[in-house]
């Protein structure tokens, strides 16, 4: 294993003092880090959170119209109770705050005793669960929230710069969900500081399909195929799950050890098979954003938009990991 | 021997770590062994700053610096089995009380993590665990051996998961792909039955 690192054991800190040095619009304390402008008197506070590794997500997009604050855990460890609770404290302006938590057990069971304790303040809950590739059934742990928490996060930050109530906000970050799907396709495994090694053996000629985005394995492993197949798999168990039809807001996202270009390569055969489905690709977002630390590969989350989350996708937002 | 029991289960842990974040790793994150090791070091901590008073001063101080500082799912859902019994053990404490408020302890973690027996997670150990304690009570066994008769079963219950199919926790994602693996949860229950055991007065 080569990494840029210290230790293992310091690296989440050493990377959010790096974060604190290079964003003065953060304030990072406690493990937790915040809009160095906020509390806002009468805005509902936007507040996630989740295992680290998958940077930006989720500190990297704390910042105007998007999250109040952002709670990272250990590598792929969601975080503790009192992180979470201390956040939703501090970022409560009166008006109540959002918890935008990705569906994953240890996610759900902390934000939920988080709420339950930060019981002077009201809190609500959107969970975020788009991956197709896991069937929601009584089998499973149900589907995991992947790309779509950065539609949640932008498109929910954005109105609740509006003034709305919380209630209005939670409203519009459960229906992006609903609207949303993703999946993914790894070519490599990511290795994590402490293990040293990769989480799974990938041989050369092998990709994996269905992957999450902390290393465990997905559901099935095939041969590797041109970029036109790959996109071609992980469109047709999006569009097999929630038809494509209409304007669609499309991610091309890379796992973290992915260049660009290879996602440009994605993206035009993903355009093109949504053209084929008659529908039409109105916003577009390629780019490593909801990452598994140095892992090849990509997910692709398609999100159904109509007017309303047009202009709140379209909203300004100013974050380190996005921005316009 | 409270005191003891986390003591000896961290060290039984910190020997496994690598182990258990290798089972991890097959079926799930590769997190298991770094975050539980993590986990005991926080309740050693824990113990050592503000000395419990009693056994249940000792579940519920260790129960709480579970929930507090280990993250994911085995932070709160390790947790909630001692603050449990932390809640229901009776002073003086006796086999009987002991096993009663066990068996307390694995129905809160099964409420939380709503797994039941056969899910492949933690409670295919600690259920047995809990059953075996439950009998030796019946049979009037004396503690130690009651103890090795429990970390026996957590064992086997641990071995057992081995051909099963995920249904909760991150192994579910894997579907049919989790049988032939031995879920990590079950593997560090079946430690900390074990440190009871090597504990048992």
């Amino acid at each position: 294993m080569k990494k840029l690192l210290n230790t293992a054991d310091s690296m989440v800190e050493d990377a959010l003092k790096g974060m604190a040095a290079a964003h003065p619009t953060l304030r990072i304390r406690d493990r937790v880090v915040y809009r160095a402008d906020g509390p806002r008197q009468g805005k509902v506070g936007l507040v996630s959170g989740g295992g680290s590794g998958h940077e930006p997500l989720h500190a990297g997009f704390v910042g105007y119209g998007m999250l109040d604050a952002a709670c990272p855990g250990e590598i792929f460890t969601s975080p503790v109770p009192d992180q979470i609770i201390e956040a939703t404290r501090a970022v409560d302006g009166g008006a109540g705050v959002l918890h935008i938590v990705k569906n994953y057990t240890g996610d759900v069971l902390n934000f939920e005793m988080a709420a339950e304790l930060a019981e002077d303040v009201e809190v609500a809950s959107a969970l975020v669960d788009d991956d197709v590739a896991v069937q929601d059934s009584l089998y499973t742990a149900g589907r995991r929230g992947t790309g779509a928490t950065l539609f949640v996060e932008k498109i929910a930050g954005a109105l609740a710069e509006e003034g709305v109530p919380l209630a209005d906000v939670a409203d519009v970050a459960r229906a992006v969900d609903e609207r949303s799907r993703s999946f993914g396709i790894a070519l490599t495994s990511c290795t994590t500081p402490h293990a040293g090694k990769p989480t799974f053996a990938l041989p050369e000629t092998d990709v994996e399909l269905g992957i999450g985005i902390h290393g465990e394995p997905g559901r099935a492993r095939v041969p590797m195929a041109p970029a036109r197949e790959l996109a071609a798999t992980a469109m047709d168990a999006v569009h097999g799950d929630l038809p494509l039809q209409g304007d669609l807001l499309v991610m091309v996202n890379g796992m973290g050890g992915t260049p660009l270009m290879e996602l440009y390569v994605v993206f035009a055969e993903v355009a093109a098979y949504v053209k084929g489905k008659g529908a039409r690709v109105s916003r577009s977002l390629v780019g490593n954003y909801v990452t598994s630390l140095d892992m090849q590969g990509f997910s692709v989350t398609v999100c159904r938009l109509d007017d309303t989350l047009t202009r709140l996708w379209d909203a300004p937002v100013d974050t380190p990991g996005l921005r316009w | 021997m409270f005191v003891a029991w986390f003591e000896e289960a961290a060290r039984l842990v910190h020997r496994d770590r690598e182990r258990l974040t290798r089972l991890d790793a097959a079926i799930g994150d590769a997190d298991h062994g770094t975050n539980l090791d993590r986990g005991l070091t926080e309740v050693h901590k824990a113990l050592t700053e503000w000395p419990p008073e009693s056994p249940v001063q000792v579940l519920t101080s260790a129960g709480t610096a579970l929930i507090r500082r280990v993250g994911g799912a085995s932070g709160p859902l390790y947790g909630s089995v001692f603050r449990q019994m932390g809640k229901v053990l009776e002073s003086p404490v006796t086999l009987a009380g002991f096993s009663a408020a066990f068996e307390e302890g694995v129905v809160a973690v099964e409420r939380l993590g709503k797994a039941a027996p056969g899910d492949k997670t933690m409670v295919d150990a600690l259920a047995p665990a809990s059953r075996a304690l439950a009998l030796a009570v019946r049979d009037g066994v004396g503690v130690r051996e009651a103890f090795e008769q429990a970390a026996r079963a957590a064992a086997e219950g641990a071995e057992a998961t081995i051909p099963m199919q995920a249904r909760k926790g991150r192994a579910s994602y894997l579907g049919e792909r989790s049988i032939g693996h031995e879920d990590p949860g079950a593997a560090s229950a079946a430690l900390f039955m074990a440190a009871l055991a090597t504990v048992a007065p």
